[in-house]
C-alpha cells in the first residue's frame, strides 16, 4: 500500500480517509496511517514487509494468513488492520527467538511437515495456539485444530507429526521456548 | 536427509512472487467477463482513467491496435490476452488497470463500463458438436463447428476382432469431472522493464521459466537475450503454473509502457475461473474378456472438453497427452482409443493437477473398467488383476498403443500392498459387516505411470525439444554450485539435486548450492511438470557430475604423476591403485584446476554442462488399496485406511518421496470425494471459490500407510523414475472402486466423481447421474 501506508502525505488529492493505528507486532510497536478498509494481512505483508504471512484465498477458507491476535489465531485476511489498533499480533517472523527456532519450526523441519512452504507460517501459528491451550493433544485434536488451514502439498500427516513432535519437546522443556 | 530449503520457509523468509516489492512498483488488476459468451459492443474506460491513482488502462482494442491481442498457447492454438470482439468464458480477461496500489486498481475496475450482447453459450460437452450449437471460435477463419481436434491410437480392427471373439463384454460410461489444481499460492508476476538497458525482468509463478521466456519473446518482440525470467519460490504448482496466462503478459505490457515495475497477483476466484483446469473427460469404456478373466480387448471413446481456447500444455505430437497408456498395467491383446476434443465456453486448460499429460484419466479409466469386469465375472478384483498383469520378464514391454514400458514387477508391488493392508482379513471383515448391513468398501488400483517427457525425436512444446540441462561448477575451495533448468515448486530439488551430485562427486550436500528458476543463470530446459525433473534433469545432473569427475581424473593423474587409468575413484577422491598413500581429494583437485600446473591438453576450471535427451520415459508403478465406510443414512464416505505402495526405482530421498505420495493421495481423495468445477446452463462457473470448490482438510484424510518396492529404470543413469504425480494418478480409482464396492449390496456398479454425500445418496437410491 505505498499510498496507504508509507506515503500518505504525498497525494492529498486522493481524499482517502486515513486513520492512525498503533499495533504491537512481534513485540515491537508499529504505527501507521491506514485506510480503514485495509486488511490486516495486507498491512503486515506490504506495509510492514512481513511477507511470511501469506494469502491463499479470498473467502477465509485457507488459513495461510493465520497470525496470532492477542495470542489467539485469526485469519488476517478477514480482519481490518484498524481492528488491530492497540493489540498484539504475532507473525511467523516472531516465532523464533533471537537465535533459536521455536520447537514447532524444528518439528516441521524434522518431520518434513512442509513442501512448498506456502501454508507453513499459518500452520505453525495455528498449532502454537493449540499447544498453548492443550499441551498434550491427541492426533485427532491436532487435525481438528488445523482444519482451518489448507495444505496442498503434504497430505497433512507430517504436519500432524510435526505438531506432536513440538508438543513433546515443549513438555520436556516445561513449555520454555 | 532433511531439506535445505526448509530453513527459510519455517522463518517466513521464503521469496514468493507477491513478496517482491520493487521501488516505484505499480499494481495491475484485471477486469473479467461476467458472461460465458457475449459480443462486446462498447468499453468505456474514461472514468477509470480519471481515477487519481490510476496510471494506465488497456482494453482488447488497445492491444489489437498493437497486434498484441492474441498470444500463442502451448497447444498451437491462440488465446485472447484481452477479449476484443467477444468474450468466450466467464472470467475471461477484458481490460486491465494499473494503479498505485491494489485497492485503487480494484476500485478503478469498477469504473469501467462494458456493454455486452449476450450469446447462447456452449456448456454441455455432449451437445457441443450438434449442428445448431453456437460456434465458440469465430476468430478462426472459416470455423463452423466446435471441433478442437480428433485423435486416435491403437488398432481399431484388431480390437473389433478381439471383441468379436470375447465371452464377456462390459460397457461403462464414466466422467472424469473438471477439477482444478488450486495451488495455495495463486498465479502472479512482477514485470520490470528497464528502458535504459532495454531489459525485461519478469518474476513469476512459472514451472517452466525458460519456456515462458521464449514465449514472451515471441509474443512481445522483446529479444530473448533481453528477457530474464525469475521463478523464485513457488507456493505449489501442480501443473497450474505451466501455461502462460494473459495476466503475465498484461504486466509485461504495462511495465514496458510505463517504465516501472508492475505487479499482478490474481485472487483465488480468478485462479479457479481462468487458469488451467484439469480433466473434463467424458469416457465410454468397453472391455472384452474370456469367461476365465483374460482381458482380450479394451476400447475407449473420449469426449474431451478443452474450453474456449486449446491452452493445454502438451507435447506437440500428443494432443491427447499420454492418454494412450490407457491399457494400464495389463497385458491386453488389443486396444483402441478414439478421442474427440471440443471447444466450449469455459476456461482453457486440461493438462494440470499432477496428471502426467492425461494419465490420471487413462489410469482411472482402465482401473474402473477392470473393476467393472471383475464385478461382471464375480471374481475378486485383485485376482482378476493378477491374471492380467504384465509379468516382470515381459519388460521392456511394448503396449498395443505403442508405448515401451521400461521395467516393473507389478505382482511384487501388489503383493506388498496386500500384505500391508491385510487384504484377506479386510475381505473377511467386510463380509461380517455386510451381514450387519454396514457399507464397507475395499478399492484397489494397480497403475502404471509414464513420466519424464521426453525423447526429443518425439516430444516438443512449441517446437522446443523436451530435453533438460544441468550445469555443475566446482569452486577453487571444493564447494560446488549446480544449476538446473527445472523449477521446484516444493518438491525439494534444492535438496535432492544436491544429493544426486554429492553421491557422484563426494562433496557433502551442504557444500552444494542448487540454483534454479533464473533464466539468466540456469541452462535451458523445459521445466518441472509431468514428474519429469528426476527422469530428465536428474539424469543430466548425474551425467554432468560424471563429466566433471572425468576431468578431475585427468588433473588428479597429473598431480599424482600416474596414468589416468591407474586411478581409482572412491567417493570424493582419486587414489593410485594399490598405493594407499597416494590420493588426492576433489577439493585438492579443484584447487589445482583453478591454479597450478595442469596436464597437457587439460584446460583450467572444473565445470561442465549437459543437456540430457532421454531415451524413453520412465514408468513408475504402484498398487493402492483404499478402505472406506459409507454411512447408509447420509451417504457420507469416510476413507478409513489408504495403503500406497509405490515403485519409482531408485529412491533419492525416501522422506521426500513419501511426502510427495502423501500430497498426491490427498489430491486423489479430494478429486474422488469433493472437488469439481461445474457450470450452470448459462456457463456460470459454480466452483469459483474455496466456498464451493472443496479441498480436503486434515479431517478428510487418514494417516497414509506407505510402502515401496524398487525396480530401477534400466535407461536412467541412476535407475530413478519420477514419482511426484503417481499418487494423484493412482489414488482416485482406488477411492471410487472402494465406494462402488461398498455400495455393491445395493446393486451399484458405477458412480461418478465427486462422490459427495448427495451423489452417493443418489447412487444408493438408484439415481446415479453423471456430474454436470
Ligand atoms: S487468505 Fe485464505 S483464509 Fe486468509
Ligand atoms: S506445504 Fe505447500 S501448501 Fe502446505
Amino acid at each position: 500500500m505505498t499510498s496507504l501506508f508509507e506515503e500518505v502525505s504525498e497525494e492529498p488529492g486522493t481524499q482517502v480517509p486515513v486513520r492512525r493505528v498503533a499495533i504491537t507486532v512481534n513485540g515491537r510497536r508499529r504505527t501507521a496511517d491506514i485506510e480503514p478498509r485495509l486488511l490486516l494481512a495486507h498491512l503486515l505483508r506490504q506495509g510492514l514487509k512481513l511477507t511470511g504471512t501469506h494469502t491463499g484465498c479470498d473467502t477465509t477458507n485457507c488459513g495461510a494468513c493465520t497470525v496470532l491476535f492477542d495470542g489467539k489465531p485469526v485469519k488476517s485476511c478477514t480482519m481490518l488492520a484498524v481492528q488491530a489498533d492497540g493489540h498484539e499480533v504475532t507473525t511467523v517472523e516472531g516465532l523464533a527467538g533471537a537465535s533459536e527456532l521455536h520447537p514447532l519450526q524444528e518439528g516441521f523441519k524434522d518431520e518434513h511437515g512442509l513442501q512448498c512452504g506456502f501454508c507453513t507460517p499459518g500452520m505453525m501459528l495455528a498449532a502454537k495456539a493449540l499447544l498453548e491451550e492443550n499441551p498434550d493433544p491427541t492426533e485427532d485434536e491436532v487435525r481438528w485444530a488445523l482444519s482451518g488451514n489448507l495444505c496442498r502439498c503434504t497430505g497433512y500427516q507430517n504436519i500432524v507429526k510435526a505438531v506432536l513432535w513440538a508438543a513433546d519437546k515443549l513438555r520436556e522443556t516445561g513449555g520454555a521456548e | 536427509m532433511l531439506r535445505k530449503e526448509d530453513r527459510r520457509f519455517i522463518r517466513g523468509r521464503g521469496r514468493f512472487v507477491d513478496d517482491q516489492q520493487l521501488p516505484g512498483m505499480l499494481y495491475l488488476a484485471i477486469l473479467r467477463s461476467p458472461l460465458a459468451h457475449a459480443r462486446i459492443t462498447r468499453v468505456d474506460t474514461l472514468a477509470a482513467e480519471a481515477h487519481p491513482q490510476v496510471k494506465l488502462v488497456m482494453t482488447g482494442a488497445d492491444l489489437a491496435a498493437r497486434d498484441l491481442a492474441w498470444m500463442p498457447t502451448l497447444s498451437h492454438d491462440v488465446q485472447a490476452v484481452l477479449a476484443t470482439d467477444k468474450v468466450r468464458f466467464q472470467g475471461q480477461e477484458v481490460a486491465f488497470v494499473v494503479a498505485e496500489d491494489r485497492y485503487a486498481a480494484r476500485d478503478a475496475l469498477e469504473l469501467i463500463e462494458v456493454d455486452y450482447e449476450e450469446l447462447p453459450p456452449v456448456v454441455d460437452v455432449r451437445t457441443a458438436l450438434a449442428p445448431d450449437a453456437p460456434v465458440v471460435r469465430t476468430d478462426l477463419d472459416g470455423k463452423t463447428d466446435n471441433l478442437c481436434f480428433e485423435w486416435e491410437t491403437g488398432d481399431a480392427a484388431a480390437t473389433e476382432a478381439a471383441f468379436a471373439a470375447a465371452d464377456v463384454v462390459v460397457v461403462q460410461d464414466m466422467v472424469y469431472p473438471r477439477v482444478h489444481p488450486a495451488p495455495l499460492e495463486t498465479c502472479g508476476a512482477v514485470a520490470d522493464y528497464d528502458a535504459v538497458d532495454e531489459k525485461l525482468t519478469v518474476y513469476s509463478t512459472t514451472q517452466a521459466p525458460h519456456l515462458h521466456r521464449t514465449l514472451y519473446a515471441l509474443y512481445s518482440g522483446v529479444p530473448e537475450h533481453k528477457i530474464r525470467v525469475v521463478s523464485p519460490d513457488i507456493g505449489g504448482g501442480f501443473g497450474n503454473k505451466v501455461p502462460v496466462y494473459p495476466g503475465y503478459l498484461c504486466a509485461i505490457l504495462a511495465s514496458v509502457a510505463l517504465g516501472k515495475p508492475v505487479k499482478w497477483t490474481e485472487d483465488r476466484s480468478e485462479n479457479l475461473t481462468s487458469t488451467t483446469f484439469a480433466r473434463d473427460y467424458v469416457m465410454r469404456g468397453e472391455i472384452a474378456a474370456t469367461r476365465d478373466g483374460r482381458i482380450l480387448g479394451l476400447r475407449s471413446t473420449v469426449l474431451a472438453d478443452h474450453g474456449a481456447f486449446n491452452g493445454m500444455a502438451t507435447p506437440t505430437k500428443y494432443p491427447g497427452g499420454f492418454y494412450g497408456v490407457f491399457t494400464g498395467s495389463y497385458d491386453i491383446g488389443a486396444a483402441y482409443c478414439r478421442m474427440t476434443a471440443v471447444h466450449t465456453n469455459k476456461a482453457p486448460g486440461g493438462v494440470a493437477y499432477a496428471c502426467s499429460f492425461r494419465i490420471t484419466e487413462a489410469v482411472y479409466f482402465v482401473e474402473r473398467m477392470v473393476d467393472r469386469l471383475a464385478g461382471e465375472l464375480d471374481v475378486d478384483p485383485v485376482e482378476l488383476r493378477r491374471r492380467n498383469l504384465i509379468r516382470p520378464e515381459q519388460f521392456p514391454y511394448r503396449t498395443r498403443t505403442g508405448w515401451t514400458y521400461d521395467s516393473g514387477d507389478y505382482e511384487a508391488t501388489l503383493a506388498e500392498a496386500l500384505r500391508i493392508a491385510g487384504y484377506d482379513e479386510l475381505r473377511r471383515e467386510q463380509a461380517e459387516r455386510r451381514g450387519r448391513g454396514e457399507l464397507m468398501g475395499i478399492g484397489v488400483s494397480v497403475f502404471t505411470e509414464a513420466v519424464g517427457a521426453g525423447p526429443r525425436r518425439d516430444m516438443d512444446i512449441l517446437g522446443l525439444g523436451m530435453a533438460d540441462g544441468c550445469e555443475l561448477r566446482i569452486h577453487p575451495t571444493g564447494k560446488a554450485v549446480v544449476r538446473l533448468s527445472v523449477q521446484t515448486q516444493g518438491q525439494g530439488h534444492e535438496t535432492t539435486f544436491a544429493q544426486i551430485v554429492a553421491e557422484e562427486i563426494g562433496i557433502p550436500p551442504a557444500d552444494i548450492e542448487v540454483v534454479h528458476g533464473d533464466t539468466d543463470q540456469t541452462p535451458f530446459g523445459l521445466g518441472t511438470y509431468g514428474s519429469r525433473s528426476t527422469p530428465v534433469s536428474g539424469a543430466a545432473a548425474v551425467l554432468v557430475t560424471r563429466e566433471v569427475r572425468d576431468k578431475a581424473r585427468l588433473i588428479a593423474a597429473g598431480m599424482l604423476e600416474v596414468a589416468p587409468a591407474d586411478l581409482e575413484w572412491e567417493k570424493g577422491s582419486f587414489g593410485v591403485a594399490g598405493d594407499p598413500g597416494k590420493r588426492v581429494t576433489i577439493a585438492e583437485i579443484a584447487r589445482r584446476a583453478h591454479g597450478g600446473e595442469l596436464p597437457p591438453g587439460v584446460d583450467g576450471g572444473l565445470e561442465a554442462q549437459v543437456t540430457y535427451d532421454p531415451a524413453n520415459l520412465t514408468f513408475p508403478n504402484g498398487a493402492y488399496i483404499c478402505v472406506v465406510d459409507v454411512d447408509p443414512g447420509t451417504g457420507v464416505v469416510k476413507v478409513r485406511r489408504f495403503v500406497a505402495v509405490d515403485d519409482c526405482g531408485t529412491r533419492i530421498n525416501p522422506m521426500i518421496v513419501e511426502g510427495q505420495v502423501h500430497g498426491g493421495l490427498t489430491d486423489g481423495v479430494g478429486m474422488a470425494l469433493m472437488e469439481m468445477i461445474s457450470f450452470d446452463d448459462l456457463g456460470n462457473c459454480l466452483g469459483a471459490s474455496l466456498m464451493d470448490y472443496l479441498l480436503p482438510t486434515a479431517l478428510e484424510v487418514p494417516d497414509w500407510e506407505t510402502g515401496y518396492t524398487v525396480t530401477p529404470s534400466p535407461h536412467h543413469p541412476i535407475g530413478a523414475k519420477g514419482i511426484g504425480e503417481s499418487a494423484t494418478v493412482g489414488s482416485p480409482p482406488a477411492v471410487v472402486n472402494a465406494v462402488v464396492d461398498a455400495l455393491k449390496p445395493l446393486g451399484v456398479q458405477h458412480a461418478d466423481m465427486p462422490l459427495t454425500p448427495s451423489r452417493v445418496w443418489d447412487a444408493m437410491n438408484g439415481r446415479a447421474a453423471p456430474p454436470i
